[in-house]
């Protein structure tokens, strides 16, 4: 009955496995080039597919202005314009809006508020984007056109920013709606950045002296500038690359216009748009190509972004990641 | 800004002690004001971020309650225009793209995470960290363009794998970043129990190192798949859509966030209605799904301090 | 047979420390590799084993952080059955000295080690030996209770067993029975062998990894500390635990209570920091010699409280 002693070390010697070892090591190494070759992928398949607009529209493509498919006409223009003047906009305020919360939570707010209102601003980026654009449609772009574009069209019609007509929908909504989604990106990141601040910058401002802002500014700021600079810019990469929402309420128009109150077109939002009514191999192609300039100016804009933040707060890219 | 640097300054020139502080003066009652107009300003910056949430909720909430019902969720669309039906093939869809997307990606991304945080040195972990934030930061409409160079052109057809395979590239980041993070919150020493005994690396990491990962991996997991369940932009020329339920691979395929985008773009009042009752059904899901992992999550991060 | 094509994990370098260390990964270093014949055939041998330890010679022994010496020249025959207590002040690599007997040293990125150590007369660190087998062979017990989080009480003492592949369930519930009995843990856990490791007391949690470390049925069992996270009563169990386990195991204990030294082992073996800051050993001899009649001066004032 009962086992001889020794019958253990018998056992183990006769299991002995000399594979597992290199196959599960051989897996996980793979996995890891598959996300290589994922990133290589996107590049070298996206470039493909967009071979035939490459060679017809040439390098004009960056400047041309004219998108007119029935004419086999392709210029990006529009909307390389479209994205520029949308995502710099709402990047400035959600920067505006993002940093002060930041600030807030981490050096003004008492823990039960700073704790449920960073968790409201984190669900704000889990809202999908379409759903964003549905509320933009039907409750923010009226809203704006009575109360926002109607008083600015009488007052200020003669700026070039504010002419045309206000109906709501176009660039003013799509930078309201990306200022609302680029927000959390550069909230979290500033509030990781922020908080990885050490504490003995505050307190050297505070012994001499200085008044709560004052310590911000002498104390925090210039220790997390580089930092809000890299949420500034993940922020950026966010905001060009958003497609739905924005699709939804900029009018989907391609015109370069200076004025907000007119309606635009992004480089996300013509593919998401037009790519199905794409009747052509030459003009689907084309969207493509717009969707590589796209990949590869995000990718570009994600890269130093992320270098830049991980220099200062390794944490804060994971936390943006979930966001 | 000068004005505060002065300060600085005087504040500096403040004499030593025995002597009685200087009475407040002008410069002090300037800085006092800058402070509370500051401290405001930074408040209402958080009011005003908080408020959009509020506002789509409610929205969502209020459009959306009157026309879900029970209808929605198992017919298929109508013709346009008239009165009834549902989106049954954008659930129907959504699940499968969802958990097709899920079962392909989530393995790649926990073995990745593996090798980040178990086996690459300093650099080799340092690159594929990079890479997988990278990969985070690409637009979903690029990474549906990829699926549909990779998939839908060599098929000939829009399908719900070309879909499927677009979530499992957009999943793969979020699910390897929190394994990696998970795998670094396990003791080293339960590493060294295992390798005391004489089991191997890759064994102590399966049978011993995971499981003690897993309900922090599996909330990431869960924070992925509420993530690409409200995707659009990599479904529009991928799995495309579709008014009847279909549960073909190789076809088309809705999906709820295509639905909700169609019939938003629509002009009749009806598709407005059933588009704000699918946007509850999806807000509900993804926030019921993100508001439990994002606690969970907050639970371990805090035990771990 | 052992693959003699495939890479080998000798951890050892040449005594001189080289300007440029090879960085290690802790993953290398543990990697799976043919065992060395001779480490092999012990385990393998048919003839039937006796429950008995077996002797450890350290020859010449440095081991390295990265560029840093932490231990100088150790040399020290370990007597097989029998219970070799490592004392001296902390920072003396006492822990450093047992992690290189079972292969646990060069777990640590760029940690390595240079010199002997013989096991039953083999090489641990000869070319071609596999860690894993070493540490089959060499079990150890460490200075916090580390039992698996996600295993069960009964998983737990037969992780060893079960992870290496041995799935028969008699030889395991009669393992897990008689390593516990030894553990002198079986009348707490007997029924609740199903509970999870981690709900027992921090006490219950070291006798419950020493059952561990004593299922796979090592020659030797290496602790580091095993009580120093533990209050007295837990303390007195572990030690008459260890004076029980000695007649079937070699025992090493490190320890930094000279009371429990004295109390639990046979020989001691006393350790100090250099002045370059490496350990070395100053002399070892039966216990009752070491703490009255200690022959280095050295010795003499460690243990009479002067120095450490």
């Amino acid at each position: 009955m009962t086992a001889q002693v020794g019958a253990v070390r018998a056992e183990l010697g006769r299991h002995r496995p000399r594979f597992g070892e290199p196959a599960f090591r051989g897996l996980v190494v793979l996995a890891s080039l598959t996300v290589l070759a994922i990133i290589a992928g996107l590049v070298v398949v996206i470039a493909t597919t967009s071979m035939a607009g490459i060679a017809h529209n040439g390098i004009g493509f960056l400047w041309g202005t004219t998108w007119d498919p029935v004419h086999s006409v392709f210029g990006a223009l529009p909307f390389i314009y479209g994205t520029l003047l949308t995502s710099i906009t709402a990047l400035i305020l959600s920067m505006l809006i993002g940093v002060g919360v930041a600030l807030f939570l981490v050096e003004l707010a008492p823990s039960w508020l700073a704790g449920p209102l960073g968790f409201m601003i984190e669900m704000l980026a889990a809202i999908p984007s379409v759903v964003y654009g549905l509320w933009g449609i039907f409750v923010l772009a009226p809203w704006l056109r009575d109360y926002v574009e109607v008083p600015l069209h009488d007052t200020l019609g003669w700026l070039p920013f504010f002419s045309g007509y206000p109906i709501g929908i176009g660039n003013l909504a799509a930078v309201v709606v990306l200022t609302i989604m680029v927000l959390p990106t550069v909230a979290a990141v500033s509030r990781d950045v922020v908080s990885a601040v050490p504490g003995s910058q505050r307190e050297a401002a505070l012994a001499l002296g200085a008044t709560r802002w004052e310590t911000i500014r002498m104390g925090v700021l210039p220790y997390a500038r580089s930092g809000i600079l890299g949420a500034g810019i993940l922020g950026l990469a966010r905001g060009v690359g958003e497609t739905m929402a924005v699709t939804m309420v900029i009018g989907n128009s391609p015109t370069i216009s200076l004025s907000f109150l007119a309606q635009g077109y992004t480089m996300a939002s013509v593919i998401a748009n037009e790519f199905t009514e794409a009747t052509t191999n030459l003009y689907r192609s084309s969207l493509i190509e717009i969707g590589l300039l796209l990949l590869v100016v995000t990718l570009v804009i994600n890269a130093a972004a992320r270098l830049l933040v991980w220099r200062v707060a390794y944490t804060a890219s994971s936390r943006s990641l979930a966001a | 800004m000068s004005g505060a640097d002065g300060t600085l300054a005087g504040a500096a020139r403040l004499p030593g002690a025995g002597i009685p502080p200087r009475v407040p003066g002008r410069n002090m009652a300037r800085r006092r004001t800058t402070d509370r107009v500051m401290r405001a300003l930074l408040g209402i910056a958080a009011v005003i971020a908080a408020v959009p949430l509020v506002l789509v909720l409610l929205y969502v909430l209020v459009q959306g309650l009157p026309a879900l019902n029970l209808a929605l969720l198992t017919q298929a669309p109508v013709p346009a225009g008239f009165p009834g039906g549902g989106v049954a093939p954008a659930v129907v869809g959504t699940l499968i793209m969802v958990g097709l997307g899920t079962l392909i990606g989530t393995p790649i991304a926990v073995l990745a995470g593996i090798y980040v945080r178990e086996y690459a040195g300093g650099r080799g972990a340092t690159l594929i960290r990079f890479l997988v934030d990278v990969l985070a930061g690409v637009p979903t409409i690029a990474i549906g363009l990829f699926a549909y160079g990779l998939v839908v052109v060599p098929m000939g057809s829009f399908s719900a794998l070309a879909g499927a395979v677009a979530l499992a590239v957009i999943i793969i980041p979020i699910v390897a970043r929190i394994t990696d993070e998970m795998l670094g919150l396990v003791p080293g020493s339960v590493r060294e129990a295992a390798y005391a005994l004489g089991i191997p690396p890759w064994k102590t990491i399966v049978r011993v190192v995971l499981p003690a990962a897993s309900g922090g991996i599996v909330t990431g997991i869960l924070l992925g798949v509420a993530r690409i369940a409200g995707e659009t932009a990599p479904l529009i020329f991928t799995a495309l859509g579709n008014d009847r339920v279909s549960t073909a691979l190789g076809e088309p395929m809705d999906a709820l966030p295509l639905r909700i985008w169609v019939y938003a773009s629509g002009p009749y009042d009806s598709w407005h209605a059933q588009a704000w009752a699918a946007s509850l059904v999806l807000v509900f899901l993804v926030l019921a799904f993100s508001l439990l992992t994002r606690l969970a999550l907050r639970r371990r991060g805090a035990a771990r301090t | 047979m052992p693959l003699m094509t495939e890479p080998t994990t000798d951890a050892r370098v040449d005594p001189a420390p080289s300007p440029v260390p090879a960085p290690a990964p802790r993953t290398h270093a543990v990697g799976p590799v043919p065992g060395a014949r001779a480490i092999e055939v012990a385990r393998r041998s048919d003839e039937p084993v006796q429950d008995a330890g077996v002797g450890v010679e350290i020859e010449h022994l440095d081991a390295y952080y990265g560029n840093r010496r932490v231990l100088r020249d150790i040399t020290l025959t370990v007597h097989p059955n029998s219970v070799t207590a490592i004392i001296g002040p902390s920072g003396c690599g006492k822990s450093t000295l047992i992690r290189c007997l079972n292969r646990m040293h060069e777990v640590t990125p760029g940690a390595r080690v240079a010199g002997e150590v013989r096991l039953d007369g083999d090489d641990i660190y000869a070319p071609g030996v596999d860690p894993v087998v070493v540490r089959q062979r060499i079990g150890m017990v460490f200075q916090r209770p580390n039992p698996f989080p996600t295993m069960s009480i009964y998983d737990n003492v037969v992780a060893g067993l079960k992870l290496a592949g041995i799935r028969d369930r008699s030889l395991l519930d009669e393992v897990a029975e008689r390593s516990l009995r030894r553990a002198a843990l079986w009348d707490e856990v007997r029924d609740k062998l199903s509970a999870p490791g981690g709900a027992l007391s921090g006490g219950q949690q070291q006798r419950l990894c020493i059952a561990r470390a004593i299922a796979v049925e090592p020659e030797v069992v290496l602790m580091d500390e095993p009580a120093s996270a533990l209050d007295p009563m837990s303390t007195l169990k572990i030690e008459e635990l260890i004076a029980a386990l000695r007649a079937s195991y070699t025992i090493v204990i490190v320890t930094h209570n000279m009371q429990q030294a004295a109390r639990v082992s046979d020989r001691t073996a006393f350790l100090t920091v250099g002045d370059d800051r490496s350990g070395f050993l100053v002399e070892e001899g039966p216990t009752a010699q070491i703490f009255t009649n200690p022959r280095r001066q050295l010795t003499e004032d460690y243990i009479s409280g002067r120095f450490g």
